[in-house]
């Protein structure tokens, strides 16, 4: 019987060659698990070779082993920016100043002797390609480091890149951290940076009651959950949340809610050009930045044209760096700045990041007397920079910086300006543990 | 009662909005039956020419006056050769139609891109716009009321223009029977083009009209093609009276639907509405009853 069964399946399957398909399939299979196992025995052994890994795999290209070389004049880092797509508004400024960044940096020396040489990619604003440009810098450019992404779509679609190949990326967005990869280094603010000061802030100047805007996506929805426990725990009221879809320009009835609710301020999460719609029909239902005024998170000196002085004037931003910072560091970055790309050109927040973690990556890769990963990520720890912002420090242990908070004002010249900071740097907490009022937050 | 007042001014004002994007597009897709994704980039060519004008002539109330004019012979002259040039080879092929207006208005937006710079461009409004103004006890953002009156002074010149010239007559014969049109002597492929001339030139007038409210960026037409069209059709093909219901319908329900969930439900439940409307009523609200066979 079982002799007949099987004559009849292997008849079954000449017939119609279904499992025969599947057979080869299979087969193709074990080849490949074969082919990555070699390549990475191959690797293997080339690691204890010596710290310099040719790129002599050609198949494999899944082999956690960098092909980084630094034993040449100069050494690559790849940037990776949406120069195209409805991003590239704000990622081309970040470019621009990584780029600002690396030419003073080769101009004083390079880093332990050797100029960087940048390889530039374009995320396009899609986190798909971003993560398959960053696959492609690490594993065909051989950069030594990776600077860039905006989105936290895009950095969290780069995220396992950089952890599988053992690489690293400086991200240099303020965003709505609960992340910490040993693989990145975060420039840019997190949550206890930026919004919590805000709020204390707000506290301080007797805001009883607050109404949140945003756009409706993680960022604004994770940054409102923060905020209604923050409100909670020190008796402020939230008075309303309201989310508008991402680019939406109708807001006569979120307005309408904001004005009828009559809180002590609007903390404003919106995104894009929907900041631009918010704050004219804000401004057309005789809403002022005396009566009612707007907290915004994402609104720096390049938003402040579009939506336009008028209606912005008097109105408060919560960052870490403002152009009018008044420090000999700051003074330096904007006068290179504006050489080099107009005068016209303003400087913000993202972008000073963007120029301090080039300038953060010198000092760890000088401390540790090495570009390899594992010396620079056992270096970071500590690492300080006299920034456009102020003094900045690596956090070791969470890849963060600590960062001074800035409350600002937008001027009738379209500038902001400082009109309160935190005292001191603040530790940056991604996971707020050092709040108790966040607990169930922070996960 | 305070709430119900402000929620229907937002409401009508909603809908004033959408009247004005959708009524330039009742002519083209509802008269003539061109899907012409580009309409919405001939909005945004509107809202370009509002900025322009302002560079030169820098008192903001003189210059969104004059631009309105303008704007219109910006929109038309686009939508003419666009009529011209493609659209006029497309007609009975509506699949390439739409695809092919597709493909132009990516070209226009890298355009605006290169033309203008990426980030939205600021229009000024006037100072005897900004603020509220009292209407019988009801207070009434300014801006609003004007694109309000604007988009009403808009439908009535349509209207008029339909009903009271040679040539709206002739645009509504052409509609209701092409064959029999021509054979009366109209020049049907002529009547066309002044049709899509007046269309286009209205999305141009909006465009204008909505530098009060939003900004004026590359991808400003995107928002509000979608909508426009949702608005002809659930007003019905080839009706103005059919598009202004549906528009101060549509925008009244937005409003309610806002106020009482959210501006996303609210989104949804619209789209959810039109649905089933369309399920009862394919045609929309009002038709155009004809006697040709197609």
């Amino acid at each position: 019987m079982q002799t007949g069964a099987f004559a009849t399946s292997a008849l079954h399957n000449a017939v119609n060659g279904h499992s025969g398909r599947q057979h080869t399939l299979s087969m193709l299979k074990t080849r490949v698990l074969a082919g990555i196992t070699m390549s990475l025995a191959l690797a293997f052994s080339l690691a204890a070779c010596g710290a310099k890994a040719d790129d002599d795999d050609e198949g494999g290209g899944s082999s956690a082993k960098s092909c980084v070389d630094t034993s040449g004049a100069t050494v690559k880092v790849g940037f990776l920016n949406s120069l195209s797509g409805t991003m590239s508004i704000s990622e081309k400024t970040v470019a621009d100043s990584l780029n600002l960044a690396v030419s003073e940096i080769n101009a004083a020396g390079g880093v332990m002797g050797k100029k960087l040489e940048v390889v530039q990619e374009d995320g396009a604003s899609e986190p798909k390609i971003f993560a398959e440009k960053a696959t492609k810098l690490i594993q065909s450019d051989c950069v030594a480091a990776v600077f860039g992404g905006w989105t936290s779509s895009s950095r969290k679609a780069m995220l396992p890149v950089f952890e599988s190949n053992d690489s690293l990326l400086f991200y240099p967005v303020q965003y709505e951290g609960l992340e910490s990869s040993p693989n990145i280094f975060y420039t840019g603010a997190t949550t206890n940076q930026q919004i919590i000061p805000a709020l204390d802030y707000l506290k301080g100047e007797g805001v009883k009651s607050i109404f949140l805007v945003g756009s409706d996506y993680v960022f604004p929805r994770t940054a409102n959950k923060i905020i209604n426990a923050y409100a909670k725990a020190n008796g402020i009221e939230v008075k309303g949340e309201e989310y508008a879809p991402l680019g939406a320009t109708e807001f006569s009835t979120i307005v309408n809610k904001v004005k009828s609710a009559d809180a002590d301020a609007v903390f404003n999460t919106l995104n894009g050009d929907s900041n631009v719609a918010f704050f004219k029909q804000y401004k057309n239902v005789g809403l002022t930045a005396a009566a009612m005024p707007v907290v915004s998170v994402s609104i720096a000196e390049e938003e402040v044209a579009g939506v336009g002085i008028d209606n912005l004037k008097g109105q408060l931003t919560a960052w870490n760096y403002y152009q009018t910072v008044n420090n000999p560091a700051n003074t330096k970055f904007v006068k290179a700045f504006k050489a080099k790309y107009g005068n016209d050109r303003p400087t913000s927040d993202p972008m000073e990041a963007a120029y301090t973690s080039v300038y953060l990556y010198k000092g760890m890769v000088e401390k540790a007397g090495s570009f390899d990963v594992a010396k620079v990520q056992a270096a970071a720890g500590g690492v300080t920079f006299d920034a456009p912002e102020g003094k900045v420090t690596v956090n070791g242990e969470n890849h963060h910086i600590a960062k001074t908070f800035l409350m600002g004002e937008v001027g009738a010249d379209g500038l902001i300006t400082t009109v309160w900071s935190s005292p001191a740097p603040i530790e940056p907490d991604p996971f707020l543990k050092s709040y108790p009022w966040a607990a169930g937050i922070g996960g | 009662m305070d709430t119900f007042t402000n929620q229907l001014v937002a409401g009508l004002s909603v809908g004033s909005v959408l009247l004005l994007v959708a009524l330039g597009l009742s002519l083209t897709f509802g008269q003539l039956g061109v899907i012409n994704m580009a309409h919405g980039e001939f909005i945004m060519a509107g809202a370009y020419t509002a900025y322009v004008v302002q560079q030169a002539i820098s008192d903001p109330g003189a210059s969104l006056l004059i631009s309105i004019p303008i704007g219109f012979a910006v929109g038309g002259a686009m939508g003419l050769i666009l009529e011209i040039a493609l659209i006029s080879r497309l007609y009975h092929r509506p699949l390439d139609t739409l695809l092919v207006t597709f493909g132009v208005s990516l070209i226009l937006q890298q355009l605006a891109r290169d033309l203008f710079g990426a980030p939205a461009k600021q229009v000024v409004a006037p100072e005897w716009l900004s603020g509220q103004t009292s209407l019988a006890g009801v207070d009434v953002p300014k801006a609003r009321l004007f694109i309000f009156v604007l988009s009403i002074t808009a439908v009535l010149a349509v209207s008029a223009v339909l009903k009271l010239t040679p040539l709206g007559r002739r645009i509504r014969a052409t509609v209701q029977n092409r064959d029999l049109a021509e054979t009366i002597g109209i020049p049907t492929r002529r009547i066309d083009r002044y049709t899509f001339f007046i269309g286009s030139g209205i999305a141009g007038v909006a465009g204008v009209g909505l530098t009060l409210l939003g900004s004026t960026g590359p991808t400003l037409g995107t928002s509000y093609i979608v909508d426009a069209f949702l608005v002809v059709v659930a007003g019905g093909i080839g009706q103005v009276k059919g598009t202004v219901i549906a528009a101060f319908g549509l925008g009244l329900l937005q409003a309610t639907f806002e106020y009482s969930t959210t501006a996303s439900i609210a989104k949804m439940l619209l789209l959810l509405v039109i649905v089933l409307f369309l399920q009862v009523r394919p045609q929309g609200l009002f038709t155009v009853r004809t006697r040709s066979l197609a």
